[in-house]
């Protein structure tokens, strides 16, 4: 192996009951290099971190670690840690009840001739490795007292002095500010000289092109390239990620009914923003008007379109919804005013796992008639079957518990608990993902019918292509906040991927 | 160098303190014709509820734990069952008799800590079922009260005085009495210091700290969680057993009805006296603090004499709920702070 | 095997299956013992009044059957336990005793109020006790088990200050009656098939078991969806407390007596027992109320089949603990993780073969 490489990782496979998770991906990483790992949603980053870690037992592939001789196989992320593979994930994982010193030495203290701690001992070997990686830090106060970034730090600092060669950071920035994020890149190339070779998991393009060296860009679970930094300006990173090649973009037809300007405004928010989510922004949305949401994944679409529903409480800023200022505290008040959300994770904010089908697909409507206005079954029925229908859900009956259904079927029977509210604004965050490729055209036919009947919708996805197919205006978002908006001739492939990467090449 | 930082743990403690401070000035002052000033006052808190101690140390390690063992009252009316139908109808002798005890102890607690550590299920049903099943165990080992009578040599531990050369008073009679402890007290001061350097000093101590405080990443750092959790059980009972030694030299005797609500008392001396109920932070020190407080609430209410002892849960109640809601807000705060 | 896994997974399995053990167990007893092989069914009526042993069971669940309406909706919405019910039975018959014999006086034969606001004064207080558990686990976030502790130790004590530690008797017939016998039928059996009727009525005519289920099978998606998580656990502890006050006025009725220190005694972890029986996860979610009801009849049964055998009843709770820990266990995810292993290497075997 090259002496220069610290990890080199060839060939690994991955699957799940049913899910090719990793195919045939590489990664390579060299003594001293800071290398982003990079790719859209389902790429395979966090599967492949833990096939390095041990987590994960992979089918085929071989991992190579500098200094140890054949193949290495982890058996869980102690044995990687002991060989020199460490990870540090966006939430610490250390104990905030704990001085900083027990947190650096926990599991491997040093330890007195009695067999108990030896306290002095470890608060000495702490505070000398706080002063080596220029950290004022008092380590005898419990980790809580400290920012989350200085949390971070700690963390990645036991996992050096636990020798590593290889240091895995899993979106360590999502939670800091800038000053913060500064600091963080002071120590990761103070540790870059040290030899320490470290993946950096991000999907700030900005932080990329700071502090990276190289890039690894992962989609759908293979590999699609491993470059440096130089071979990869941003829009050319943008494509690799979503999968365009650059220069075979064909122009889509876009066939939304034009310009909606001159229509009523619908919503008007001004300055709204959440903190750790969302930076001010300003956003108008017309009658009969298709919005998309574009930008990578983490640029923030989400996170707008739930502080305008009130999923996130909006801090700041004014909204104005058909004409009128309201105030939106709760996700009911904003059912109340004619919205509805379509949240990204299913799972976790979509479906109410025990109940059937039809008990789902009322829920919403249920929600927004109060307790004891019970939908009488009848109608129940009758409006479940009705869906069922439209949207071609397939399940054994309405009874069904919905989360026997495939991942799919859920989804399209989410998209019915809010169409059956018949909503004056609704929101649809990533409502094609994991949908054959027939229901994906019928639900865009649904989005463009809703706009003429004078519904406005807000379509967030991945997929340039609908969007593009679909909406009639464009608002793109990245790093956490808006940053322009994209209509009439620039709604293009070429226009949505340049504003997306953003400036600077 | 070590600054004593009045973070949000250390506020509830110093709370506690004083709070114990205030009451017995308190009660100093306004029974001091009823005896209240003598030194034998505080003695006798410390005599009656010597188990409770031994008890509470082992609660606040399970507490640590983000845990609750709800079957110690239950355990040691088991034990002291055990104790009495030993030493009166077996006709076994009194150290093997607490040695049984304290095996028996042990091994409660390791089926207890196994439930929760390894089969997963919620420690409150888990201590639940245990309780039921000592509470009926001590009515199958015995149906009626049985006193302890015949054993010299536990008779004799129940008796002895261990005098306070100091600080004596005159009494109405005009006979000088002395300030005196029992062994038992001994015992349980003894538990808490050998707890308090566990819990301080020993891998196996800081590691119940690391499960309370966040049970994932104790894991990820290589900390063997279930086995913390069973020994931290296992180690509770065994506490349990040598409190319910202590607690049958008190009453020497057995009944079908001793020690209920005991581990109300347990819980909520570990509780006033600073523990989180959320696990990760607490202080044996502080429940040592929180029986005195529970103690010395039962003897102002006696002192009064007018007042029922029912008064005495009520106060111990709304102190409870008083420690329940400061801790409620302080993590509120601190949830509030973060974001 | 099919059809033995379709029958083990309704919703009733364990429930009635417990039910059909203890039943069955009775009618070995009574071969066993020389009486009448169905005598645990036999029903008779003496003295113008329902005798048997069924008779019995039913009677004297009424009060688990109560209270386990209160904790199914409590376990569902919250995914905790309300252990304060049994302390506040006493504190609402206490209450209700205290007024209906005047303050201080221990033995009436008339009431010193009318009797409808001694009982209404009893249920009022409950609700309040509800209310206070609610807003500490609704609001302020606190654990249930921790946040109901408190009403645990200060509602018996509570009870006995409002009756100065004494029992207060209530000698006065409309008053005994609730405990007693309407017609040929004891009048808690009533009181309990009046209670399970109204709930059912309503959990199926309002929206409200829909609203439960959605927030304790998952809160973030049923306040997406609108929900108000807070009011809707609240409201829960509220019921369970309504249940509580009723369950402890039909115990004070049947002994009119206010026995504060003993009414309602461990009837908390009957309650739970009850409602894990009917097949409910402890953990939250989907709820079976009738499941909830047949699991405390089970639970009287069990307890009158213990007495029936000889166990006395300070050793029955050693039964009750062996049930508790099987149920629980079963339950548990590491068990179930383990047989679903077991069926896939036979699925795996079948395959191969």
């Amino acid at each position: 192996m090259d002496s220069n490489i610290v990890l080199s990782a060839k060939g690994i496979c991955m699957t799940f009951p049913g899910v090719k998770a990793l195919q045939n991906v590489d990664f390579n990483l060299r003594k001293g290099e800071i290398r982003a790992l990079m790719g859209e949603n389902g790429a395979g980053k966090s599967t492949l971190i833990k096939c390095l870690t041990g987590v994960n037992k992979f089918e085929a592939g071989e991992i190579h670690l500098d200094g140890i001789d054949g193949p290495v196989v982890n058996r869980d992320t102690l044995d990687a840690q002991r060989k020199g593979i460490s990870t540090v994930y966006q939430e610490v994982n250390l104990c905030p009840n704990l001085s900083v010193a027990e947190n650096l030495f926990i599991g491997r203290e040093p330890m007195t001739k009695f067999h108990t701690v030896n306290r002095r001992k470890m608060n000495e070997m702490a505070a000398k490795l706080m002063k080596d990686l220029d950290l004022d830090v008092d380590v005898t106060q419990n980790l809580e007292e400290y920012s989350l970034a200085l949390q971070q730090m700690i963390a990645i600092a036991r996992a050096v002095d636990m020798d590593c060669k290889v240091l895995i950071l899993d979106e360590p920035t999502s939670s800091l500010d800038d000053n913060e994020v500064a600091k963080l890149f002071v120590m990761m190339r103070r540790l870059r000289e040290k030899g320490v070779g470290i993946m950096f998991v991000t999907h700030f393009l900005e932080q990329v092109y700071e502090v990276c060296d190289g890039i690894t860009v992962l989609r759908n679970g293979t590999l699609v390239g491993e470059y440096t930094i130089d071979e990869l300006p941003r829009v050319k990173l943008v494509a690799a990620m979503m999968g365009k090649d650059f220069d075979d973009l064909a122009s889509i037809k876009q066939e939304g009914s034009g310009d909606k300007s001159k229509e009523p405004l619908v919503i008007d928010a001004k300055g709204l923003s959440h903190a750790g989510t969302i930076k001010p922004f300003d956003l108008e949305i017309h009658k009969g008007e298709v919005i998309g949401l574009t930008g990578l994944l983490g640029s923030g679409r989400s996170e707008l379109a739930r502080a305008i529903y009130g999923a996130d409480r909006a801090q700041t800023g004014t909204l104005k919804v058909k004409g009128k200022e309201v105030s939106i505290k709760n996700p009911i008040d904003a059912m109340n005013l004619g919205m509805g959300l379509l949240p990204d994770d299913r799972k976790a904010e979509g479906i109410i796992g025990d109940l059937s089908v039809r008990e789902n697909i009322i829920l919403a409507m249920q929600a927004k008639q109060g307790i004891f206005k019970k939908i009488p079954m009848a109608k129940q029925i009758e409006i479940a079957d009705k869906f069922i229908e439209m949207l071609q859900i397939k399940t054994a009956s309405r009874e069904t518990l919905i989360k026997q259904l495939s991942g799919g079927n859920q989804q399209k029977a989410i998209l019915a608990r809010w169409l059956a509210t018949n909503p004056d604004f609704l929101i649809l965050d990533e409502p094609t993902r994991g949908i054959d490729i027939g229901t994906k055209t019928e639900i865009q036919k649904l989005v463009l019918k809703l706009a003429d009947e004078g519904k406005s919708v807000m379509f967030i996805s991945s997929e340039i292509e609908e969007m593009l197919r679909t909406c009639n205006r464009m608002a793109v978002l990245r790093d956490g906040a808006k940053v322009g908006e994209i209509s009439g001739d620039d709604l293009t492939q070429e226009g949505v991927m340049k504003a997306i990467a953003g400036g600077g090449k | 160098m070590k600054k004593l930082k009045l973070g949000g743990n250390n506020i509830l403690l110093a709370i506690t303190v004083i709070l114990f401070v205030v009451m017995y000035a308190g009660g100093c002052i306004i029974y001091a014709d009823k005896g209240f000033t003598h030194l034998q006052t505080f003695l006798n808190v410390l005599i009656n509820n010597a188990g409770l101690i031994a008890v509470a140390a082992g609660m606040t390690c399970v507490m640590l734990t983000g845990g609750i063992d709800i079957s110690v009252g239950s355990l040691i009316a088991m034990d002291c069952m055990f104790l009495a139908v030993g030493m009166e109808h077996w006709g076994m002798s009194s150290p093997v008799l607490m040695i049984l005890v304290l095996v028996i102890g042990a091994v409660f607690g390791l089926v207890q800590g196994y439930c929760v550590a390894y089969l997963e299920i919620q420690p409150f049903i888990v201590t639940m079922a245990g309780m039921f099943f000592a509470r009926g165990m001590t009515a199958v080992i015995c149906k009626d009260q049985v006193s302890i009578v015949s054993d010299k040599l536990f008779t004799a531990i129940s008796n002895t005085k261990i005098s306070i050369p100091f600080s004596g008073y005159v009494n109405k009679k005009g006979i000088y009495q002395t300030p005196f402890i029992r062994p038992t007290v001994i015992v349980a001061l003894l538990v808490v210091i050998l707890v308090f350097l566990m819990l301080k000093y020993t891998k196996f101590g800081r590691s119940i700290y690391a499960v309370g405080g966040n049970q994932v990443s104790a894991t990820l750092m290589g900390l063997n969680v279930k086995k913390t959790k069973l020994l931290t059980y296992t180690l509770c009972s065994l506490l349990t057993s040598i409190g319910g030694i202590c607690y049958c030299l008190n009453t020497m005797c057995g009944t079908t009805t001793q020690a209920t609500g005991l581990e109300m008392d347990a819980i909520s001396s570990s509780v006033i006296g600073g523990t989180l109920l959320t696990g990760g932070v607490g202080n044996v020190l502080g429940s040592l603090v929180g029986v005195l407080i529970n103690g010395t609430i039962s003897t102002l209410v006696k002192s009064n004499g007018k007042l029922v002892s029912s008064w005495a849960n009520i106060i111990t109640a709304i102190l409870l709920c008083f420690f329940i809601l400061l801790q409620a807000i302080f993590a509120k705060v601190k949830e509030s702070k973060k974001a | 095997m099919d059809k033995v896994k379709k029958i083990t997974k309704m919703k009733l399995f364990l429930p009635i299956f417990s039910m059909i053990l203890v039943m069955m167990i009775n009618v070995i007893y009574d071969i066993a013992s020389g009486n009448p092989p169905f005598g645990f069914f036999s029903i008779s009526v003496n003295n113008g009044i329902l005798y048997g042993r069924l008779i019995d069971v039913l009677n004297r669940g009424s009060e688990v059957a109560i209270l386990a309406i209160g904790m199914t909706l409590v376990v569902s919405a919250s995914a905790g336990t309300d252990i304060s019910v049994g302390s506040v039975m006493s504190l609402s018959g206490g209450l209700c005793c205290m007024l209906l014999a005047g303050y201080g006086v221990t033995n009436v034969s008339e009431y010193a109020v009318p009797l409808w606001v001694g009982m209404l004064a009893g249920i009022a207080i409950a609700c309040v006790c509800g209310l206070f558990n609610g807003f500490l686990v609704a609001y302020m976030n606190i654990q249930p088990m921790v946040a109901t502790l408190i009403l645990w130790s200060a509602g018996r004590a509570i009870g006995l200050l409002l009756c100065n530690s004494n029992i207060v008797y209530v000698r006065v017939p409309s008053f005994q009656f609730f405990g007693a016998y309407c017609g040929i039928i004891p009048t808690p059996i009533l009181i309990a098939a009046v209670c399970v009727a109204v709930a059912s009525i309503v959990l199926k005519s309002t929206a409200l078991g829909t609203y439960i289920q959605s927030v304790g099978i998952n809160k973030k998606a049923s306040r997406i969806s609108g929900f108000n998580s807070a009011k809707i656990i609240l409201l829960c502890y509220v019921i369970c407390g309504l249940c509580a006050g009723i369950a402890g006025l039909v115990a004070t009725c049947r002994i009119y007596s206010a026995d504060t220190n003993n009414i309602g005694l461990n009837m908390e972890l009957d309650a739970i027992l009850a409602v894990a029986l009917g097949g409910n996860s402890l953990g939250g979610g989907k709820f079976n109320l009738a499941g909830s009801i047949i699991g405390a009849y089970t639970i009287q049964a069990i307890t009158t089949t213990l007495y029936a055998l000889g166990v006395s009843s300070a050793q029955a709770p050693v039964f009750k603990a062996i049930v508790v820990i099987l149920i629980v266990v079963i339950q548990s995810q590491p068990v179930k993780d383990y047989f679903k292993k077991l069926s896939a290497k036979k699925a795996g075997a079948k395959e191969a073969a």
